[in-house]
């Protein structure tokens, strides 16, 4: 019996028998197999590097996402209109800190610490969705962060709960469960807004209009375009291409749209019944690489916030990392409640 | 528009006092989203002020209507402690505030969840929650005072900044039927018994007298609360009547 | 700046009364008494436990996948330890 972690933490990149025993074809074809008979690779198994380096990048993102993603929303906490509405916004801000939390424990099994995640989201190695460069101008963007960024969020994740890799398979699981709260949260919050006085209708439809192009961005580029796509499906990382996802989300928003009042700004979007799906109008790419690249609205003041947090919170970190040290009792054991 | 409570009663009237408490602290907690010093601590700081939020949404509806009473009253209005109102700081002033705050809530709320009053029902679910407050503060007072010379000499000037504001928690609410006597002096017990294991110095400084024992009880603020109020009231204010 | 990245701790939570503690992730703590209550507001925020365990990842030791097969596969073998590999005449009750 081997003695080593359970999970291969950050620097111990030593994992397992490559070296030496020549017996990667071996391991591969292991690999493979598990793959292709929809068994979960697990932490410790052999695996190729370049499905490790997806893994790591891909879940790292998403963590990052939802760092990040708290900030447009936390905006609002301290004006929610009402005290049902903050409470629900508190514990929405808060899941995604505890989802950030479930996927960067995800991405340590494949043996990359948070710290070094984190430097790299800060120095801006590593990205987060796009989506959070957007501002949230109204209380109306809360609701249209729920129903679109969060319903798009879910459409991606959903088949994420069936990756190939075990340990983000199983955040995922616990991800979605939480989130479907979420969207529903801001399909409600429009809804009372859409029903409201015309003000309030008005700040609804404000806000779609302004987030819709965007929550479709959210499904990456088109499948022509998209350089990770094939070899991810490949791995069983992605279950469904870029495009596939998209169309899925376009057909669930349109009745949705109806039932809340609010119109969808796309003149070109309608019914093709040879297709059974909806038409959508021409999604404008050239935005999408800009704010990508660093050029919309809000990621210089995303990432200096979560930089300034991080830096602001060393000496707290500092703190606790002391004391421990200076008081030792029992911190080897297990502990229990 | 003020909006007056549904019932001029004594127990409207500590309702309120200990409704604002929460709300406002709550509020300050919830400022912390996405700046705390890590994200362990994001969950951590948000959980408490929602417990709180629930803690002031049913003693504020015991009040009268929880919205009307929290968007539309004037700060004069408002009964909330002065400490609770204070900005959050650095991470030390928020631990230190929760320190205070908590071990006096969890003190008061024992001693009302044991009793048969109309806030007995509310005070047992409340003082679970709070005793899981003040352990956070506790455990954190305790890294911070001992951890590093920098946390060390933060967490003291918390410790001094906030003293001035602690006396004004044992002073009579009416309503209220406790022993403030008692509650002071157990509060006075813990608290000391906390700074001393955190290495703090426990200040000599005053918490009663005309300035330092604050009048927020009586609707006298200081002046950072009335721009959270601002900030907190503005959405509400701007759409009269409307439902959200 | 300094890092001071605290150490990782895995968390088990018996969900209720009765069943076993189960994995439920991980997360970084300075110390045992803050990875317990940070697990507590993470992993149980929506009333999922009634117990917390938390061990240092580092504590762990674990079987190594390549010896997967002399470690496990000769429990492969042994259907008799399973109930369902003995056939009982229908109607036979209690068994």
């Amino acid at each position: 019996m081997a003695t080593a972690a359970a999970r291969d933490t950050a620097g111990s990149q030593t994992y397992d028998v490559r070296d030496g025993a020549g017996d990667t074809a071996g391991h591969e074809r292991a690999f493979d197999a598990a793959v292709a008979a929809d068994e979960r690779i697990e932490p410790r198994d052999w695996m190729p590097d370049a499905y490790r380096a997806t893994l790591v990048r891909q879940i790292a993102q998403h963590a990052h996402s939802e760092i990040i993603g708290m900030q447009p929303e936390a905006n609002w906490i301290t004006r929610a209109p009402s005290l049902r509405r903050k409470a629900i916004l508190m514990a929405k801000v808060q899941d995604e800190a505890g989802h950030g939390l479930y996927l960067y424990s995800a991405a340590e099994t494949l043996g990359v610490g948070r710290d070094e995640l984190l430097d790299k989201l800060h120095s801006g190695r590593q990205k987060y969705s796009s989506i959070f460069n957007y501002p949230t101008l109204t209380w109306a963007d809360v609701g249209a962060i729920g129903w679109l960024v969060d319903g798009a969020a879910i459409t991606n994740q959903v088949p994420l709960c069936r990756c190939s890799y075990g340990p983000y398979a199983r955040a995922m699981v616990r991800i979605c469960k939480e989130e479907s709260f979420h969207q529903r949260q801001g399909y409600e919050l429009l809804l009372a807004l859409s029903r409201g006085t015309p003000e309030q209708h008005a700040m609804a439809q404000d806000a779609v209009d302004r987030w819709w192009w965007p929550s479709l961005m959210m499904f990456g580029p088109p499948d022509d375009e998209s350089q990770h796509s094939a070899q991810s499906m490949a791995w069983k990382i992605k279950r469904h291409s870029n495009d596939e996802l998209r169309q899925r989300f376009v057909d669930i928003c349109v009745p949705q749209a109806a039932s809340l009042g609010l119109t969808l700004p796309d003149p070109d979007l309608r019914w093709n019944e040879e297709r059974g799906h909806h038409d959508f109008g021409a999604i404008d790419w050239t935005e999408f690489w800009d704010v990508l690249k660093g050029n919309g609205p809000c990621n210089e003041q995303r990432l200096t916030r979560r930089r300034q947090a991080h830096e602001e919170g060393a000496w707290v970190r500092e703190a606790a990392a002391a004391h421990a040290a200076k008081h030792t009792n029992g911190e080897t054991g297990a502990t229990r409640a | 528009m003020t909006t007056t409570p549904a019932k001029d009663t004594a127990h409207t009237t500590a309702a309120l006092a200990l409704g604002d408490d929460a709300l406002v602290l709550s509020h300050r907690l919830g400022e912390w989203a996405g700046h705390a010093p890590v994200l362990e601590e994001e969950v951590a700081l948000a959980n408490i002020a929602l417990d709180l939020l629930g803690q002031a949404r049913v003693l504020l509806s015991m009040a009268g209507d929880e919205d009307e009473l929290a968007y539309l009253r004037e700060e004069r209005a408002f009964r909330n402690l002065q400490l609770v109102e204070q900005p959050n700081g650095d991470f030390a002033h928020t631990i230190v505030r929760q320190l205070y705050f908590s071990a006096h809530q969890y003190l008061l709320y024992a001693e009302l969840a044991s009793g048969d009053g109309p806030f007995a029902p509310l005070a047992g679910k409340a003082v679970k929650e709070t005793a899981y407050h003040l352990d956070h503060a506790e455990q954190w007072t305790l890294r911070l005072g001992d951890g590093t010379d920098e946390s060390h000499r933060r967490t003291q000037r918390a410790v001094d900044a906030l003293w001035r504001y602690t006396g004004e928690m044992f002073q009579p609410v009416e309503g209220l039927d406790v022993d403030r006597a008692a509650l002071e002096t157990a509060w006075l017990e813990r608290v000391t018994e906390t700074l001393g294991r955190a290495t703090l110095t426990v200040p000599d400084g005053s918490r009663t007298g005309a300035w330092a024992a604050g009048a927020g009880r009586q609707g006298l603020h200081t002046e950072p609360f009335g721009r959270m109020l601002a900030e907190m009231q503005h959405l509400h204010r701007s759409h009269p009547g409307a439902t959200w | 700046m300094t890092h001071t990245d605290w150490p990782l701790w895995e968390v088990f939570v018996r969900s209720r009364r009765g069943l076993s503690h189960t994995h439920a992730g991980s997360l970084h703590a300075p110390d045992a008494e803050l990875a317990l209550r940070n697990a507590r507001d993470l992993y149980t925020r929506r009333g999922e436990g009634v117990s917390i365990w938390v061990v240092p990842s580092s504590a762990i030791t674990a079987s190594s996948p390549d010896e997967k097969d002399p470690f496990f596969e000769p429990a492969a073998d042994k259907p008799y330890r399973h109930p369902t590999f003995y056939e009982i005449p229908e109607g036979v009750q209690h068994l």
